[in-house]
């Protein structure tokens, strides 16, 4: 059985300029211990999805108007406060890209580290002690005896994002959702902190969602790959096929447009247009208006995900009646 | 070096320090932060220079001080022969349409109660007197070329998607014809595939213009698209110099190598199978930087000597490394 299965998540933000439909049937699942990128672009609805497995989505405007996430056979979107409390900074963790404002500067490490042992009764306060600082020696922070002592502040970004994978990973959670964990972060810190969490989930056996808009670091991180466009998922795979057999034109072209890969001296590859306005209800597929394959059936008939090679499914209509291939 | 005609742009010994100061009512300078440390430098006319470097290594603190928007400590920068440094005043500002900058976000460059028009326009007619009549025709072309529609001419900033701003802030900066750009993280904020369409937006126009531009930017396989050679700042100093490709190709200083293998690609197979160069740590703090070559504390190649003098200058064809364990380095 799945770790985690959601199905059709619908999540709306009820503005004054309109309906904002940021997640617009997303559904997926994770294994024990597996590793699941979501990948896309801004507004493309990849972190309001795991803000709302969470119960992080403020409400008002925000509402969740249908779906179903079942966690180890509790739905995470029907639970109350107080029992989405026991799940969550437990068996469920959250890292976010930017550790100055998601750690409490007044707090001191030591005492930010301790509080989900202590708050879910995991150990008594000396315990607790004891495992924060094994903690933040196993994430790499040298002289943690001293340091544990001080405050944010006296952090680098990429020791403070040590810091916070301390205390995500304080309780042994199941399942990690790091949203964007390295994009604030230099090159070379970068690979230091993905290597972390590497290690961190071979120890634990814990599953990743691993939300980012890099395809670059996806492609070395994750084992399956959710690729988002306009508040629903167009293609899912495993990694590898996402990569060498894009199913979906839009994938097939953010890799495209990536200059990492392009020739040098060379127009780089773009992609026409805007993203669609998200409060403006779409007709057909999403990505119709910025698609060089698009068809007359595209702007009218909705696609759906469909299975196109095993363990590979597609939201395109060309692919999915094999009307056009894609190369990578 | 035997140059025929003197490099249009020419950077001598800049530094550019910052005072740390402490006390409440006395304030006393308790150290120095040293961004930029002494950068020789030489940018034919035409060439795009990319900068690359971690937060924190002074690129572009380099930035500023050539514009002069930082005055600096010491060093001089010519520009077509005529030196930036000295001038002062009046003279300044009116050399400044030679000189422009774009940033990295350009909703806070941009005046939010400013239409496009009115951006545009203060822009042109700041360096040339055009009449009123033909302004908003002036304005509209440059729109145009840089893939706006000039229907949007009475827009504000916050109607305008990131990257739609920032070709706004691209035509700002470039309707005075400027003949040194310095683009500072100009694509680093936007999406993969409006990065895509800017850096082809710069790349085509100052072709058209003949711009000589500096490209600062964290990202290296942005910087090895767009340039021609990429200067390499660690902590205030250049430690490599080359051409785009080769650089990024074979790279030769330890620090290099090291950024170089860090950047992530989008190639399952090629991810997984690379060596990837992990440093250990933290980029030292400039406010007290190591002794003799700044990377010594985190260089798996570093030597004694290391320790004691800043590295000479190395060549190696049309690269320059500073590094004095070469011969060791893979």
């Amino acid at each position: 059985m799945a770790l985690l299965k959601l199905s059709d998540l619908k999540t709306f933000f009820h503005t004054r300029a309109g309906v904002v439909r940021a997640v617009n049937g997303v559904s997926f699942s994770i294994e024990k211990g597996e590793t699941l990128g979501i990948v896309g672009e801004s507004g493309s609805g990849k972190s309001v999805a795991c803000y709302s497995l969470m119960g992080l989505i403020p409400k008002p405007p925000g509402k969740i108007e249908s779906g179903q996430a079942l966690f180890d056979g509790e739905d995470l979107l029907q639970l109350s406060e107080a029992q989405l409390n026991r799940i969550r900074g437990r068996r469920i963790a959250m890292i976010f890209q930017d550790p100055m404002t998601s750690l409490n500067p007044y707090l001191r490490i030591e005492d930010q580290l301790i509080e989900p042992l202590l708050l879910h009764g995991l150990a008594d306060k000396h315990g607790a002690r004891k495992k924060a600082l094994e903690m933040l020696e196993k994430v790499g922070i040298p002289g943690a005896a001293r340091r544990i002592r001080m405050y944010p502040h006296e952090f680098s970004g990429g020791m403070r994002q040590r810091v916070m994978i301390a205390m995500a990973l304080i309780t042994e959670p199941d399942l990690l959702i790091a949203d964007e964990p390295t994009t604030a972060l230099d090159v070379t810190v970068q690979a230091q902190i993905l290597e972390l969490i590497k290690s961190m989930q071979q120890q634990l056996n814990m599953a990743v969602i691993f939300i980012s808009h890099d395809l670059g670091v996806v492609a070395g991180f994750c084992d399956r790959v959710n690729v988002m466009y306009s508040g629903q998922i167009v293609e899912s795979g495993h990694t590898d096929a996402i990569f060498t057999h894009p199913s979906h034109p839009y994938n097939q072209a953010l890799q495209r447009s990536i200059p990492a890969l392009q020739a040098k001296g060379q127009e780089l590859f773009t992609i026409e247009g805007q993203p669609p306005d998200l409060t403006r209800p779409v007709s057909g597929c999403a990505f119709a208006a910025r698609c060089v394959h698009a068809s007359h059936a595209c702007s009218q008939t909705s696609p759906h995900l469909e299975c196109v090679d095993e363990g590979h499914w597609s939201a395109c209509l060309r692919v999915q009646q094999h009307e056009i291939t894609l190369a990578p | 070096m035997s140059m025929p005609t003197p490099p249009f742009l020419k950077i001598r010994g800049l530094k550019t320090h910052f005072p740390v100061e402490k006390g409440l009512l006395v304030r006393k300078t308790v150290a120095t932060v040293k961004a930029v440390d002494g950068i020789d430098l030489d940018l034919n006319q035409g060439e795009i220079l990319g900068l690359v470097g971690e937060s924190g290594c002074g690129k572009s603190t380099l930035g500023r001080t050539i514009l002069q928007l930082i005055e600096p400590t010491q060093g001089s920068v010519h520009l077509n022969g005529r030196c930036l440094t000295e001038l002062k005043g009046k003279a300044l500002r009116e050399s400044r349409k030679d000189f422009q900058m774009i940033f990295q976000d350009p909703y806070a460059s941009l005046n939010p109660r400013m239409t496009v028009y009115d951006t545009l326009a203060e822009a042109l007619l700041s360096h040339q007197s055009i009449p009123k009549s033909e302004l908003s025709q002036r304005v509209g072309q440059w729109m145009n070329r840089v893939g706006l529609s000039p229907r949007f001419i009475k827009k504000y900033p916050h109607e305008f998607s990131g990257g739609q701003r920032q070709r706004i802030a691209i035509a700002r900066a470039l309707v005075v014809e400027p003949k040194l750009l310095i683009a500072d993280e100009a694509v680093s904020a936007l999406d993969v595939s409006i990065q895509a369409q800017i850096i082809n937006l710069l790349a085509r126009l100052s072709k058209e213009m003949n711009l000589t531009m500096i490209f600062i930017s964290h990202d290296l396989s942005v910087v090895k698209h767009i340039a021609d050679r990429i200067a390499v700042m660690y902590l205030g100093r250049m430690v490599e110099l080359g051409s785009a490709e080769s650089l990024f190709d074979h790279p030769r200083h330890p620090y290099t190598q090291a950024l170089v293998s860090a950047v992530p690609i989008p190639d399952p197979s090629r991810e997984r199978t690379r060596r990837r160069m992990l440093l250990p740590g933290d980029p030292p703090s400039p406010m007290h930087p190591p002794s003799g070559c700044s990377f010594h504390p985190r260089c798996p190649h570093a030597a004694d000597a290391c320790q004691v003098a800043f590295p000479e200058w190395v060549r190696e064809g049309d690269r320059s490394i500073a590094c004095s364990r070469l011969e060791v380095v893979p």
